[in-house]
């Protein structure tokens, strides 16, 4: 029998509450056009999926959460704002300047595709015999998580913005996957963490290229290749 | 006798990515990627004959050698020799003797990555070996530090990255509808969800099945999915073109087809199938219409690409035995044909100092042996005979007309036709048009006349040997179909099911 469906009142209501927590912080990102903001969001978001990741390993007896937890909150919840941090610093950009989308419309259009996101997993999770239980939520917060990244990848131009976009569109998976799966082999999700590190260093790197070079970290003006 | 061959791949590359990093002298750097290349091309050659008794696992089945694996493994063994024996010639030319060893210590990295990926046995392992081949490969796109190559090295990762994290979700929701079967802990294998296959949730495994081939199908540069794709392959440096277009697709395609053989065992009706022909007769089509307009002669070469990623694509999808032949023929013949026509690209781009097309003409006059190999290429990689091309297209339209997507077929010959007689327009262009650059121009012109006289003894014997090597392979493999590849493609088409009898 998977977590999910035989868990106390308590705990589901304690998962529902992190996850649904996760989702408004997104949707902070969302309305937000200060980088700094974006970030602090970040920070807290992961924060509450480390909280979910130990709730899980209590509830669900897997010791090995209790690790994924620990570095979820160090890697996810300190190093990798810190890392933004610095490299926000040293641009000296601290807000979003070219957004195609005004914060409220993006707010209305994120709305919009969590409610698609809900649908969706409503159908899945009814064809699986699971509704009316936590994996609904999860499913949901998930693919909307991972829908409004896309959705800030798309109208957000500050290069900063876009790291922050890809990095929504992890945690969203791996918001989900504590609950759907929560004995996913830890080596994955050790793998995959420190992978995100290498992605951070490798986004800081192109960013001080994109600085020397181009001369502005601005993503939407790196427009000559087309055809 | 396969383990030693598998260890000498993987720490070849690994030995170089040390005496680069060491030697710190540019020369060293070249030699040492070069000898790791020779090492990993002898040794790959000799590991197909290995897998032909099925398939073999190593490291606690971490390490999956089958044949499928053994092919890519190949392909990229060869892409990565020839892309080495012309980058000793190619980056001398740049004049960044003093970032050269940092080059060559990506370049050996990026190859050990790629020839990981199609080792791994664990389906999250895979995933993350296909993220690693973006994360090195990114500062080698961006390894020239013009605006361009920095905006095409932003893409790249951006695209990908995100494309890829579908793959990783689709990967999760694959996870999560085997343990709703087999309990909440196992070792996610290919081999453990193709057995859990025929009893999870048909919903959740379409589903997964979709997410996991839009991911993997970004970074195999299939359309609408590849926008990637023509900005990092034409902004690289050209051995890196080569690796990327020959070389990683391939690493990337294999995922899919081994996900649609997941989908097949868990007899999910037509629609995995559908979506892995729509995605490849849809690639040719949108690489169709970029290549009869195109003015970038490197971007020419990776519209072309996308076209061979759909073909490919076409021949899994059709499957059944001659699908797979057909498919896994191309990409050798693709991998080979790909690096000519990158090599002639880049050596007529340092030649005329210039990527427009507009800009280039008279190419056999300037660059004679260089011009008339690549000029065999291009008609090679339009897929006319004598070549490996048109025998590999040829089963595979076989095989389509044989299945139930005798549509595509139609597609994908019109489109063949089209892709022939625009990708060799602009060939006749490059060779035969006497008229010089548009007038309109003149500032461009001048530049080119004195890029020509200080090109002058250019391109060298490291940029033209890759070249023959290169075009005789598939002048062979054109007129003789060994009968070893027969047997092995069979071997493959079985252990795949032969795509669930299709």
């Amino acid at each position: 029998m998977p977590l999910a469906t035989h868990l106390s009142a308590l705990a589901a209501s304690l998962f529902s509450l992190l996850v649904i927590g996760s989702l408004l912080l997104a949707f902070v990102m969302l309305g937000s056009r200060w980088l700094k903001d974006y970030l602090l969001a970040f920070a807290a978001q992961s924060w509450l999926i480390a909280i979910l990741s130990a709730a899980v390993a209590y509830y669900g007896g897997y010791a090995e959460l209790y690790i994924i937890a620990a570095l979820t909150a160090l890697f996810r919840g300190v190093v990798l704002p810190w890392m933004i941090l610095h490299i926000v610093r040293r641009l000296d950009v601290d807000r979003e300047l070219h957004e195609r989308l005004s914060p409220s419309f993006g707010l209305v259009i994120g709305a919009l595709l969590t409610v698609f996101a809900f649908v969706v997993s409503d159908h899945l999770s009814a064809s699986l015999g699971f509704s009316g239980t936590v994996v609904v939520l999860a499913l949901t917060v998930m693919l909307s998580m991972k829908l409004i990244g896309f959705l800030m990848l798309a109208v957000r131009g500050e290069a900063i913005s876009q790291i922050l976009g890809l990095l929504i569109l992890e945690n969203g998976i791996f918001l989900g996957s504590q609950i759907l799966v929560p004995g996913m082999p830890m080596l994955i999700e050790l793998v995959i963490l420190f992978d995100l590190l290498i992605v951070v260093a490798c986004f800081g790197i192109l960013v001080r290229y994109l600085v020397a070079h181009a001369g502005a970290t601005d993503a939407s003006s790196l427009r000559r290749l087309v055809g | 006798m396969t383990a030693p061959l598998v260890i000498t791949i993987l720490l070849a590359p690994l030995a170089a990515i040390i005496a680069c990093l060491l030697g710190r002298r540019p020369r060293v750097a070249e030699y040492a990627n070069l000898a790791a290349a020779i090492v990993v091309f002898a040794a790959a050659v000799r590991l197909p004959a290995d897998t032909l008794t099925g398939p073999q696992w190593f490291v606690s089945r971490y390490l999956i050698v089958d044949a499928l694996g053994a092919w890519v493994l190949l392909c990229t063994a060869c892409v990565y020799l020839l892309g080495s024996i012309y980058a000793v010639g190619y980056m001398r030319t740049l004049r960044e003797d003093a970032r050269l060893p940092r080059f060559y210590a990506l370049y050996a990295g990026f190859a050990l990555t790629m020839l990981a990926a199609p080792l791994m046995n664990n389906v999250g392992v895979y995933w993350i070996s296909i993220e690693l081949t973006t994360l090195v490969s990114t500062f080698l796109v961006c390894f020239e530090l013009g605006r361009e190559s920095i905006e095409a090295g932003w893409k790249y990762i951006v695209v990908v990255s995100a494309g890829i994290t579908l793959a990783l979700l689709g990967t999760v929701l694959y996870y999560w509808s085997g343990s709703l079967v087999i309990g909440p802990t196992y070792d996610m294998t290919w081999d453990a969800l193709r057995r859990v296959a025929p009893h999870t949730n048909p919903v959740l495994a379409t589903a997964a099945f979709l997410l996991v081939t839009v991911g993997f199908g970004t970074k195999v540069g299939l359309a609408p999915m590849h926008t990637w794709l023509p900005d990092a392959h034409s902004e690289g440096p050209t051995p890196v073109s080569v690796m990327l277009s020959g070389a990683l697709l391939n690493s990337a395609v294999i995922g899919i087809v081994r996900y649609l053989d997941v989908s097949d065992a868990g007899h999910l009706g037509a629609l995995p199938r559908g979506v892995t022909v729509a995605l490849g007769a849809f690639s040719l089509f949108v690489a169709a219409l970029f290549i009869v307009r195109q003015t970038g002669i490197k971007r020419l070469m990776a519209y072309s690409s996308i076209e061979h990623m759909g073909i490919i694509m076409l021949g899994f999808g059709f499957g059944g035995a001659l699908g797979i032949a057909g498919a896994m023929y191309h990409m050798l013949n693709h991998s080979l044909n790909k690096s000519l026509m990158f090599f002639g690209a880049g050596n007529a781009m340092r030649k005329w100092g210039t990527k427009d097309i507009d800009a280039i003409r008279n190419v056999p006059r300037h660059t004679p042996v260089s011009g008339w190999l690549w000029l065999a290429g291009a008609v090679a990689i339009t897929g006319a005979p004598p070549f490996g091309l048109f025998l590999s297209e040829l089963t595979i339209l076989r095989a389509g007309m044989a299945g139930r997507y005798s549509w595509a077929v139609y597609v994908m010959v019109v489109l063949l036709i089209v892709i022939f007689i625009g990708f060799l327009n602009h060939f006749r262009k490059l060779y035969f048009d006497d008229a010089t650059v548009a007038p309109r121009d003149p500032a461009l012109q001048a530049e080119v006349e004195e890029n020509l006289k200080r090109n002058r003894h250019f391109p060298t014997l490291w940029c033209i040997v890759p070249m023959w090597l290169s075009l005789i392979p598939i002048l062979v493999l054109g007129l003789w179909w060994p009968d070893f590849f027969l047997r092995f493609f069979a071997m493959v088409a079985r252990s795949l099911n032969a795509g669930a009898g299709l």
